[in-house]
């Protein structure tokens, strides 16, 4: 705990660095608009033993630190069965039961287009000080797009078992829900596909991942905080999955958003 | 096998028209109006046409204007039925032509098929009729599926080229015979075909826009460029033919029908001439679109250096999963990128307050606004006589006078003169000169207590000295 470089840490640090933590907690709480919480950050660049504790106290919570820095504030993570974590059952609760499954899947692969879409290329990501912007339009229509190209690919495939709805592929089943659907009220319909993105950008601006640039045309943009939640841990996770899946993913220096089609174009 | 195939495509074929027969099963038991009058297929193929005919390259028709379109159709099956009869009816056949209840708002047929090993396996076919789809602005409009269009013109489950060549060369039979009914139905049908074309195009243009590469510029949309171009060339050959044989046909013939039909179809030639201009347009600008979005995606900036690619790597991998497998990976995305949740913990106090605050139901149009009770204002203690009486009283210019003097006065002239005299000599004892020169007046009353004791039958307290001064507004005072 302990090194040349640092002094001792006493029990008030502790305090210090539950603070930190606690400070992580509130997402649109930021280190360069508050001098407590970038006093804190300092401190936690320059002691490694500060650190350290930061780490440990978070652990004991549940917690996993992916990042602290002055533009992202401390950006935290639940680890499995925290209570700290947002569960897909709750937040995918309104639908009914018959769907669950499919349901489930489509909220998910929106979250993933949306963060597909905010960084189309693998250096966006890696950039830190890009900004991307997504719009419930743009991650409708981009995965449509995907969609309809698996099609074309898939012409002559047997149309999906009808006795096996869990073995039909993902693409059909977002092809088939609608983009729109007319309301009463002439809001969005919450189970369509537009209805689930519009959810995910909502629920991310919520979580202070993204920021509102046009209310009226649902359009956001990325903070720093969801730069870092997606390269450091849930794209690697996702990642995981696929692999134990037995999914190789081939990898491709330009990102493949902007080359749907590649193999018809050599 | 071959027969199998065929007798899948046929059997999909006709679940298309399955929606349609539905209607007219299920118009009976309709609660909010004896149905039983109307031919729903007919009004759903009427909507259909209004769908597909709204089709245009930016703009579906919504919903309302399409059921206002076929109200007449309706209107005409049962006229002596009120209006909002007709309207529902339609409003019914949209609906259940897009199947509004269902999760995915569209329909599905089981069909059987034998396997490599000769196993009967049962599959499903998914399909729509009708889709909504959003507009920039957020409005919901109406669009024909390529099912819808083939189950409206009849061609089941052939080929759009070949459809297209049989029917011009029964459009060329239909003008030598003089059919004109038929030679309407033929024009009709190149419309829908135009519309498809049209839709075709559109499509691949949106996904230019999106991505250069995602489109096959090579070989596909040249091939799918130069059909359009050759079907909007002997459309327009055909249409001249259809023309100048109306021309003769409305000249010459001497039946009203004859004339009509002949007059109805000018107007249908005249629309097919228009959107065979309008995707001639479009197939024009294609290839500068193709060049203009090639050019600006080029430059858009190059990878520098690798990380995950999320949309080849990530995305695409899952929507080629099954449902039950892609589970892990989405779930998986989602914990992580989802953040955490701060458990709240409800005080007792709170968690009581909260549990007893009854729901808020909110209406639309906001609350209510409270209509004010109004009742009558209590009447003045005391009467203006009174009011004068007691001013009379304290005009006391250059005067002292006790308060107990002033009460005597008041109860000889009046017993309820006093109770207003002793409150307006009690305001007067921390009388403000700035409330007087704010309100203009003259002179302003002032009471001061000096410590005797006031002698009195009703009040008790001091005996204040009251006198009026006068206000004299000096210059330091403006």
């Amino acid at each position: 705990m302990i090194d040349e470089g640092s002094p001792a840490l006493r029990p008030r640090d502790a305090e210090s660095a539950a603070r930190l933590v606690s400070l992580g907690m509130r997402p649109r709480q930021l280190p360069a608009r508050d001098p407590v919480y970038a006093g804190l950050v300092t401190r936690y660049r320059d002691e490694d033993g500060f650190k350290d504790l930061v780490h440990r106290v978070a652990a004991g919570l549940g917690l996993v630190v992916l990042a602290v820095t002055e533009q992202s504030g401390v950006v935290l993570a639940a680890t499995e069965d925290s209570a700290f974590e947002i569960k897909m059952d709750e937040y995918a609760r309104r639908t009914a039961l018959q769907n669950r499954q499919a349901d489930k899947v489509l909220h998910g692969l929106t979250h993933l287009a949306v963060a597909a879409l905010a960084y189309p290329r693998p250096d966006d990501l890696g950039n830190d000080s890009y900004v991307g912007r997504v719009s419930v339009e743009l991650v409708d229509a981009a995965v449509r797009e995907a969609c309809r190209v698996l099609e074309e690919r898939a012409e002559g495939e047997e149309d999906p078992l009808s006795d096996a709805p869990e073995l039909e592929r993902v693409w059909r089943v977002y092809l088939r829900r609608p983009s729109a659907a007319a309301t009463k009220d002439g809001r969005l319909a919450p189970d369509t596909t537009r209805g689930i993105a519009a959810r995910a950008l909502r629920f991310l601006a919520e979580q202070g991942f993204l920021v509102v640039v046009d209310a009226d045309a649902g359009v956001y943009r990325t903070t720093p905080r969801y730069q870092v939640q997606v390269r450091e841990l849930a794209s690697a996770r996702a990642f995981d999955e696929l692999l134990e899946l037995g999914v190789l993913p081939a990898a491709t220096a330009g990102g493949t958003l902007s080359a749907a089609a590649t193999d018809s174009l050599a | 096998m071959m027969a199998d195939e065929a007798v899948a495509r046929r059997l999909k074929a006709l679940a298309c028209t399955a929606p349609l027969h539905d209607l007219d099963a299920r118009k009976a038991h309709l609660e909010w109006a004896d149905a039983t009058g109307y031919q729903m297929a007919e009004v759903a193929l009427r909507v259909i046409d209004q769908v597909t005919l709204a089709m245009d390259f930016d703009h579906g028709a919504d919903h309302d204007q399409v059921v206002r379109r076929v109200l007449p159709f309706i209107a005409a099956q049962r006229p002596q039925r009120p209006g909002g009869e007709h309207e529902q009816v339609g409003r019914w056949v949209l609906e259940s032509l897009l199947n509004v209840g269902s999760v995915d708002r569209g329909f599905q047929v089981e069909y059987g098929s034998l396997d490599a090993e000769g196993r009967y396996v049962r599959h499903r076919f998914d399909f729509k009729l009708l889709v909504e789809l959003a507009a920039a602005d957020g409005q919901v409009y109406l669009r024909t599926t390529d099912e819808a269009i083939n189950v409206l013109v009849g061609a089941l489950d052939t080929d759009v080229e070949s459809a297209q060549v049989a029917a011009e060369v029964k459009l060329e039979n239909l003008i030598i015979r003089g059919m004109l009914g038929d030679a309407r139905l033929a024009a009709e049908q190149a419309r829908y075909r135009t519309v498809q074309y049209a839709e075709a195009l559109r499509g691949k243009l949106e996904a230019t826009e999106r991505d250069v590469r995602s489109v096959d510029w090579l070989a596909s949309v040249p091939e799918l460029i130069e059909e359009a171009l050759a079907h909007i060339e002997s459309r327009y050959r055909s249409e001249t033919a259809i023309l100048n044989n109306i021309a003769d046909a409305r000249d010459t013939s001497g039946e009203p029908a004859r004339r009509r039909q002949a007059a109805e179809l000018v107007g249908i030639v005249n629309d097919c001439i228009r959107r065979h201009t309008q995707l001639q347009a479009r197939l024009q600008e294609a290839g500068a679109v193709f060049r203009a979005e090639q050019d600006r995606q080029q430059f858009a900036g190059g990878a520098r250096r690798g990380a995950v690619d999320l949309f080849g790597q990530l995305l695409r991998p899952c929507l080629g999963l099954g449902v039950a497998r892609a589970g892990g990976p989405t779930s998986a995305f989602f914990a992580a990128v989802s953040g955490i949740r701060v458990p709240s913990t409800p005080g007792l106090t709170g968690l009581v307050e909260a549990l007893l605050v009854p729901r808020v139901e909110r209406d639309p149009l906001g609350a209510e606004v409270p209509v004010p009770e109004l009742t009558d204002a209590a009447p003045d203690r005391f009467s203006e006589e009174q009011w004068r009486r007691c001013a009379d009283l304290l005009e006391l210019p250059g005067v002292s006078r006790r308060l107990s003097g002033l009460l005597a006065e008041a109860r000889a002239a009046d017993p309820e003169l006093p109770s207003l005299v002793a409150l307006r000599v009690l305001h007067a004892v921390g009388a403000s000169v700035a409330g007087a020169l704010g309100s203009g007046e003259r002179g302003v009353c002032l009471a001061v207590d000096d410590g005797t004791v006031l002698d009195d039958p009703e009040f008790g307290g001091s005996d204040l000295l009251v006198t009026l001064a006068g206000v004299r507004v000096g210059d330091d005072a403006r």
